[in-house]
């Protein structure tokens, strides 16, 4: 899947991952995509809820080797 | 104005105390839905700290400034950055060291009693989790019952109270918490005891625990002695401490009873269940003291901070021990059974031996309430 932008949130530890998820949403247009890999277990779960409460749209989750990556569509 | 570090044993105070509180949980809706920090007096308001990342302003009018204020989250990250996020509005507030996490692992030594010959009993009390672990001390020796897997915490107070840990068993094949037994015995060269029909996949060895076992603790000989009460695991076994206390493990709690499904065979168990809660306990006296091995709700917590109740009182006032109708009983203990543990088949491959998860992945196994009981 292709993205506007990627953010590596890896070895940050809440709440540090979607602190910078956030800033990197508001530097995109709506439409465009993030790419941000995270690998806090916080983060499965905090990362679709804070989409959820902005109205963003979770085009994509995966998990390999312990890295998570989403696929955010900023709304 | 500025932040303050509460840890999990002042918490717990708060809790034992009966003092208010005022928590803010950041953490997710679902996560502060399932399971959250119990008080008699304490106020909660749960707005999670990814809503909060804008400032605090809009949420300042809703947190008191006449009463402490706790910021929880489930490691401790967030609940920093929120606790100096009010701190910069003005506000004195505190944040729990370690989170949830932390809180899930405390565990509070509380005196339930003294035993014959100058001997005491203690309930050591993990509020986080609603576990319940028991030491039977008497004149330099102890046994313990149910540990959980904070070893330390019981090696430390055998220690500070000079006592050699000489039995340690557990009532059954646990599943919402981890064991500590096998390793505090490895540790102090102790017996480690289970009952052989829940430990038929145990891959370490262990003592058979049966019906009519009995030791004697100390040089007053302070009886422990098992009585096989099945129904929530095939092998599960009480205690009868001193001809004062009933140990039910997880057949019976104050303010509900345990279930039977949790090692999969409900239907199989339900009829041992019946038997053991109508029929072997009936028998027993009124006056025996029941510690049980969880407690569920912090109404079951006495003003002292134990779990414990006269079987005599229970029976006529615990629901699960009223049920006329076998059909009825049957039903409430197999129908609509509430969720299980938290990764409650992987706890039991553990107490078997058959995992051995790093200690991170064992905090994580246990989060959230033990879910023993059926209501």
């Amino acid at each position: 899947m292709n993205s506007n932008l990627q953010l590596d949130a890896k070895g940050l530890s809440c709440p540090m991952p979607i602190v910078k998820t956030k800033k990197a949403m508001d530097t995109l247009a709506t439409g465009e995509i993030l790419e941000v890999q995270v690998t806090d277990k916080g983060a499965l779960a905090d990362i679709p809820a804070w989409a959820n409460a902005g109205g963003h749209t979770i085009l994509d989750k995966s998990e390999d080797a312990g890295v998570i990556t989403f696929f955010i569509q900023k709304a | 104005m500025s932040v303050l570090k509460w840890s999990a044993a002042e918490v717990a105070r708060k809790v034992i105390d009966n003092k208010e509180l005022f928590i803010l949980d950041v953490r997710n809706t679902d996560a502060f839905e399932d399971w959250k920090i119990d008080g008699h007096k304490f106020e909660y308001l749960n707005i999670p700290y990814f809503e909060l990342l804008d400032g605090v302003e809009e949420i300042l009018p809703k947190i008191p400034t006449d009463k402490d204020v706790l910021v929880v989250c489930a490691k401790e990250g967030s609940s920093m950055m929120v606790a100096e996020m009010l701190s910069d509005a003005g506000r004195t507030v505190a944040y729990l060291e370690g989170g949830m996490k932390t809180w899930s692992e405390y565990l509070e030594p509380i005196k339930v009693g003294d035993l014959t010959g100058g001997g005491e009993l203690y309930q050591f009390v993990r509020l986080g989790k609603g576990c319940l672990s028991y030491m039977v001390i008497s004149e330099g020796e102890a046994a313990i019952i149910d540990a959980v897997r904070f070893t330390d915490v019981f090696t430390n107070f055998a220690k500070e109270k000079n006592v050699q840990i000489k039995h340690i068993f557990d009532t059954h094949l646990h599943a919402d918490h981890i064991s500590g037994g096998r390793h505090i015995a490895a540790q102090t060269g102790a017996t480690y005891y289970l009952p052989p029909k829940d430990a038929e996949e145990v891959v370490f060895d262990y003592t058979p625990l049966v019906d009519g076992n009995v030791v004697q603790i100390g040089a007053s000989k302070i009886d422990v002695g098992a009585l096989y009460s099945p129904g929530h695991t095939i092998g599960s076994t009480s205690f009868v401490v001193d001809n004062k206390y009933l140990l039910t493990g997880d057949i019976l709690f104050i303010d509900s009873i345990g279930r039977p499904d949790l090692a999969g065979l409900a239907e199989d168990w339900v009829g041992d269940l019946r038997e053991t809660l109508y029929k072997r306990y009936r028998e027993l006296s009124d006056d025996l003291v029941v510690l049980p091995a969880h407690f569920m709700i912090i109404d079951e917590l006495n003003e002292d901070g134990t779990v414990a109740k006269r079987l005599g009182e229970l029976f006529a006032e615990n629901h699960g021990l009223n049920i006329e109708d076998d059909e009825t009983f049957r039903s409430i203990v197999t129908d609509n059974l509430p969720p299980q543990p938290n990764a409650y088949q992987e706890i039991r491959q553990v107490n078997m031996g058959k995992i051995t998860p790093a200690i991170e992945e064992q905090t994580e196994m246990e989060i959230g309430p033990n879910r023993c009981a059926v209501r």
